[in-house]
């Protein structure tokens, strides 16, 4: 069995939710929020609650499209923002610019909702985010389907989501290890087209260990 | 511990069997730069209260992941404990004038457990207002002290928070349990959400046994639709609300309702909210008003359990981890959304919001008709709160606030 010369080292994280001095109860306000919060505050509503509301695979996205939907009642610009697919995105910069580019459309296509009052302000908060390495390393491709196997949620998100910011590139952890690590670029191929909006973290995990277990077989 | 108080010791590895091998090893992992590290909690009671039944699981958990942690108790007189009631009252909004001779008796208590209690530890964390004051025997960098807030500051007494404020900015962080509940500070401001224990008596997986004799005590019939509110018999709960809620659902289907909640006769308000609650529900047969013991918490799992549809149809509301209870068992559940209800439901994902009596109705009889939306709404409501509201979370997130503490010295 191939092993990589460079192994793959299991990390996990953890976030602490800092509350920010920034709200808004009306769309109006969320594009200032949205102007002016912090890069921290971007991720913190898109990326990480993505990873903390991994169950729901229906109709949830990120927070601004959940408080728009359920606060401001404005089911089209809710399913607009639940559009935005994190995986387009290597920067925080950019999202935080097609963020703003939709619900600043929305305000001057519909000016007489953007300054109505939502049922409930929006806070914005950042992660604060500590990594911690798990002490496990792969080198071949069996060590790395027992490392996923025993990833916690947290380990899991990081490497497969978060990963792509942290990279730069539009791929996560494992995709980039199996392609540069081991050469199997078809397998990476297919684990970064799992869709991580209509499956839960778990049933991720099992569809990559699927897709693992079937090149195996191969060897 | 300056007092001895027998905790709750349950290993690591029993979570592990509910949560994941994965869940612990990641515990352990971010606890492995803490280790030997002290923490000393700082709260007024060393029994009964949500704090003191949280400090009592979590300790011994950091214990285990070897972490030097220590739970101390203040000390106070009767004077202290009805200022700091008062002052808890009024912080949750409620009318009160404070007297100069009230914050004299807090800052003497303080002082006076600043002399006896240690403070030598690296993270000190204090538990509400009571002891908020013992800041002022702090060293200028000598070690990190943060504060938990457990109550909602979003509409304080004026007098009382710009009082409490002077000490709150002192510290390195706050901790609060909703957005919401926070205030402007010059600290940073953490979101700790409160947390249940899923190995607890009021959680645990019970026997169909049990259940079914809980049920035959209190004549309900498992045979037909249970709607459930478990909570102290108080207006800001208003049963009298889920009372009329019923009475809307029971003219479409044939239900039961159970209102539990603890005994109110050692208090004279809960009595007179009890007999509102009796002459409402007019002797109707399918409306069972439980006075549960003050502490029964298998009872509560087995009531819990047994529900077709939990209710909280608070007015007002802390955080109501009821909610997170109800929904740990995979209950389909229909709360008000006030307080911490929202960040715990949700709405059409993990449960349904409601805003009036003939709110809740609607959400109840449309969980009765549409029984598969209502079982995945609970299966969701219990990954919800796996992920978030269970004890090993609250420690995670404890773990993690160390960590980043410690990297600003």
């Amino acid at each position: 069995m191939k092993a990589a010369e460079a192994p793959f080292e299991f990390v996990t994280v953890s976030y602490l939710t800092r509350i920010g001095n920034q709200s808004a109860g009306a769309l109006a306000e969320l594009l200032t929020g949205l102007e002016h919060c912090s890069d921290a505050s971007i991720f913190h509503h898109t990326f990480q609650t993505l990873g903390s509301h991994h169950f729901l695979t229906e109709g949830f996205s990120n927070d601004f499209a959940q408080w728009a939907l359920s606060d401001t009642n404005r089911n089209d610009l809710a399913e607009q923002l639940a559009a935005l697919d994190i995986r387009d995105y290597v920067s925080i910069a950019a999202l935080r610019s097609d963020l703003c580019r939709v619900v600043g459309d929305y305000c001057a296509a519909y000016p007489h909702f953007a300054n109505q009052s939502a049922l409930k302000r929006f806070y914005f908060c950042e992660s604060v985010e500590v990594t911690a390495p798990l002490g496990r390393n792969a080198q071949t491709l069996d060590e790395f389907r027992e490392g996923i196997e025993h990833l916690s949620h947290s380990g899991f998100y990081f490497h497969f989501i978060s990963s792509r910011l942290r990279l730069q590139l539009q791929t996560n952890d494992f995709s980039h290890w199996l392609a540069d690590g081991l050469g199997l670029k078809s397998l990476a191929e297919s684990v970064n087209q799992i869709d991580i909006y209509t499956n839960t973290l778990d049933s991720t995990r099992a569809k990559l260990l699927r897709l693992i277990d079937r090149e195996r077989r191969k060897a | 511990m300056s007092e001895t108080l027998a905790l709750s010791r349950i290993p690591l590895d029993e979570y592990a069997e509910l949560l994941g091998a994965g869940e612990i090893e990641e515990l352990r992992a971010l606890a492995k730069p803490l280790r030997g590290r002290s923490i000393e909690m700082i709260n007024s009671t060393a029994v009964g209260g949500g704090v003191a039944e949280i400090l009592n699981r979590l300790v011994p958990l950091g214990e285990e992941l070897e972490l030097n942690i220590k739970w101390d108790v203040m000390m106070g007189g009767e004077d202290f404990f009805e200022v700091t009631k008062s002052f808890h009252n009024a912080l949750h909004g409620a009318p009160y004038h404070a007297s100069p001779k009230d914050f004299e008796i807090f800052l003497a208590y303080n002082e006076r457990n600043r002399a006896t209690l240690p403070f030598d530890a690296e993270f000190v964390v204090i538990h509400d207002p009571q002891p908020a004051g013992l800041i002022q025997t702090r060293q200028p960098g000598a070690n990190h002290w943060v504060w938990r807030c457990h109550i909602d500051l979003s509409r304080p007494n004026r007098a009382v928070w710009d009082f409490l404020e002077k000490f709150v900015s002192r510290y390195d962080g706050a901790m609060f349990s909703s957005p919401e509940f926070s205030r402007q500070l010059p600290i940073p401001q953490y979101l700790f959400y409160p947390a249940i224990d899923p190995l607890s008596e009021k959680n645990c997986a019970l026997e169909p046994q049990f259940i079914s004799q809980v049920l035959g005590r209190y004549q309900i019939d498992p045979q037909r639709a249970i709607l459930t509110q478990i909570s102290r018999f108080d207006r800001l709960k208003d049963p009298v609300g889920v009372i009329r809620a019923y009475r809307i659902v029971k003219r479409y289907f044939d239900c039961q309702l159970v209102l539990a909640g603890g005994s109110a006769s050692d208090d004279p308000e809960g009595a007179v909210v009890l007999k509102e609650v009796l002459r409402e529900a007019d002797s109707d047969p399918d409306i069972k008003v439980l006075e549960l013991p003050a502490w029964a918490p298998l009872e509560v799992n087995a009531l819990q359990r047994a529900s077709t549809v939990v209710v909280q149809k608070s007015l007002r509301e802390g955080f109501g981890l009821t909610v997170s209870e109800a929904l740990w068992k995979k209950k389909p559940v229909v709360a008000s959304a006030v307080g911490g209800i929202p960040i715990q439901i949700i709405h059409k994902h993990t449960g349904l919001l409601a805003h009036s009596i003939e709110g809740t109705a609607y959400q109840i009889r449309f969980l009765l008709s549409h029984p598969e939306i209502a079982a995945k709404l609970g299966e969701q409501g219990h990954q919800h709160v796996k992920e978030n509201f269970l004890i090993t979370q609250k420690l995670k997130r404890y773990l993690t606030l160390f960590l980043t503490l410690a990297k600003n010295p």
